[in-house]
């Protein structure tokens, strides 16, 4: 297990920088270095900030079942940061499209939002995610008490939305999107039998307390 | 760039440099992705096939057609590396990539169907009679993006009568080469191969339809639709089938393949109407892709800009539910 020095001051940086990398390559590719962005590069930004949104988003979500597979803590310490660079992508992803994409037409982006099922779907995940990221600082934590655990339980709904959207983007093969939305699922489906077991532990605990103080009225 | 009207300079005498160009963009993407497609397929430069970026060949072409449009077209670059033509994969850098082992050459279309003359022909005799004209067309994908393409091709019309048509050949279908071994995308099955495509006999008989055999004033690359593709400058590109190896006439409406794959969202006209939207993106306008980051999106027009031509083929007809 690594120690606290060391998360925050290797590990840290380390998943920050690889956090940050497509980004960088991104950036790196506009300025003409590395592999073309091609004909149409608007097309290639919004579908490379979309797919790193997607896979940080789902990183963000593998963080619980790591903890509880390693049976450590400290797996939870990169969570925020993570969450927060799925929503720095996912809203790039959205910035492309506004600004780049449709050039700030906003009659279009309305009717694009309200009217296109696939980007209606988009649009709400991103809705979702940015109360998310606001509230992920230690001292909205705090403030918002136990309702913090279930406000942040929306990024759920927000991944099953983004592979959705993915999904019904697609122009054929839903390969890419299925292969996510399988991930997603193993993810969520480990959370989903964990809480049945829980819940029927916490059951049997309850009926053997009934069953022992009855016992002990006899 | 190309200025068409300058008849000092030859399409043909400026191609090279274009050629060049594509080709330092094909070698620097086979080596950027790491295949070892030069190595395993030997030398793109030996090989035969006629179609690789490096052994095109100049075709003699006849410029300044009226049906050529005033806009700048885009690079060869531009043409070459951005392409959607599934047989060779989904992605549009996957045509430049992985279609070096297609060999388009030697060729030849079979004509079938509710003609008088009917047979198997070799390409060069099925196109030698008629002058390649080049053909600057605008080009609208059905995925809201629009390229400028100087095509070399002839008048499909031209190339039909030929064959006689009888009066039961209401339609001309269109069926793309299957061949697996030499198009990856064809292995995958992601379509139902081969590719179909169809036009009612009067959209195949209009002088703006036509068969490209060539860009820039050198045959079609691989990934282009090599040896012989279909140009309906009006309908989604989706329409212009590439790498023909048989044309049918026939009496009933043909099967197309995109329609065939979702019906709901591609119809046998196809033509580019801003008013019908697709079901899931809008077509009131299209990006002109090859100019960088601002300012590319566009109006699209009613056909693509050539209804003052071809509208009257569709007099009476509702085209949005005939999308």
């Amino acid at each position: 297990m690594p120690t606290t020095r060391q998360i925050r001051f290797v590990l840290k940086p380390l998943v920050f920088a690889a956090c940050l990398a497509p980004l960088g390559f991104i950036a790196l590719r506009i300025a003409g270095i590395g592999p073309s962005l091609g004909p149409n590069p608007v097309e290639v930004l919004q579908d490379e900030f979309g797919e790193w949104a997607l896979r940080l988003l789902l990183a963000t979500l593998a963080v619980t079942p790591l903890r509880l597979a390693l049976g450590k803590p400290w797996p939870l310490r990169f969570r925020r940061m993570l969450g927060l660079f799925a929503f720095t992508y996912a809203f790039l992803h959205f910035s492309n499209y506004l600004v780049l994409d449709q050039e700030f037409d906003w009659p279009v982006i309305l009717e694009d939002i309200l009217d296109r099922p696939f980007i209606t779907v988009g649009f709400s995940a991103l809705l979702i995610l940015l109360p998310l990221a606001v509230t992920s600082t230690q001292g909205w934590q705090r403030r918002l008490g136990a309702g913090w655990g279930s406000l942040h339980r929306l990024i759920y709904l927000a991944a099953i939305l983004v592979c959705w959207h993915f999904w019904w983007q697609v122009k054929k093969d839903v390969t890419e999107p299925a292969i996510y939305a399988g991930i997603l699922a193993l993810l969520l489906g480990i959370r989903l039998w964990r809480g049945v077991k829980q819940r029927r532990r916490r059951k049997l605990a309850a009926a053997t307390a009934v069953a022992s103080d009855a016992q002990s009225r006899l | 760039m190309i200025i068409r009207q300058a008849t000092d300079i030859r399409p043909s005498e400026i191609t090279p440099e274009e050629v060049f160009r594509g080709r330092r963009q094909f070698l620097r993407q086979a080596g950027v992705a790491g295949v070892g497609l030069l190595a395993s397929t030997g030398c793109a430069a030996d090989e035969e096939s006629g179609g690789n970026p490096t052994d095109l060949r100049k075709l003699d072409v006849a410029s300044g057609s009226v049906y050529s449009t005033d806009a700048e077209p885009n690079s060869m670059e531009d043409i070459m590396s951005y392409c959607n033509f599934y047989e060779f994969g989904l992605d549009k850098r996957d045509p430049a990539k992985l279609s070096g082992d297609f060999k388009p050459r030697p060729w030849s279309v079979t004509v079938d169907g509710e003609a008088e003359v009917t047979g198997t022909f070799d390409l060069d005799d099925l196109i030698a009679p008629h002058p390649i004209e080049e053909r600057v067309y605008r080009l609208r994908c059905v995925e809201a993006w629009s390229m400028v393409v100087p095509w070399n091709g002839i008048a499909l019309g031209d190339v039909l009568k030929r064959f006689k048509p009888t009066s039961k050949a209401k339609y001309v279908a269109f069926e793309t080469v299957v061949r697996p071994e030499e198009m990856p995308g064809q292995r995958r099955g992601v379509l139902d191969f081969p590719y179909v495509e169809g036009l009612t006999i009067a959209e195949a008989m209009h002088p703006l339809t036509i068969l490209s055999v060539g860009v820039y004033g050198v045959t079609l690359p691989n990934q282009n639709g090599a040896p012989i593709r279909l140009v309906v400058p009006w309908k989604y590109g989706f329409k212009s089938i590439k790498s023909i190896v048989r044309i049918s006439f026939t009496e009933t409406e043909p099967p197309t393949t995109w329609n065939l794959a979702a019906p709901r969202e591609y119809g046998f006209y196809a033509n580019v109407n801003p008013e019908v939207d697709h079901p899931r993106w809008s077509q009131a306008s299209e990006r002109r892709v090859g100019t960088g980051f601002f300012g590319d999106r566009q109006p699209t027009v009613s056909f693509n800009g050539y209804g003052e031509q071809v509208a009257s083929l569709y007099d009476g007809l509702d085209l949005r539910k005939n999308f």
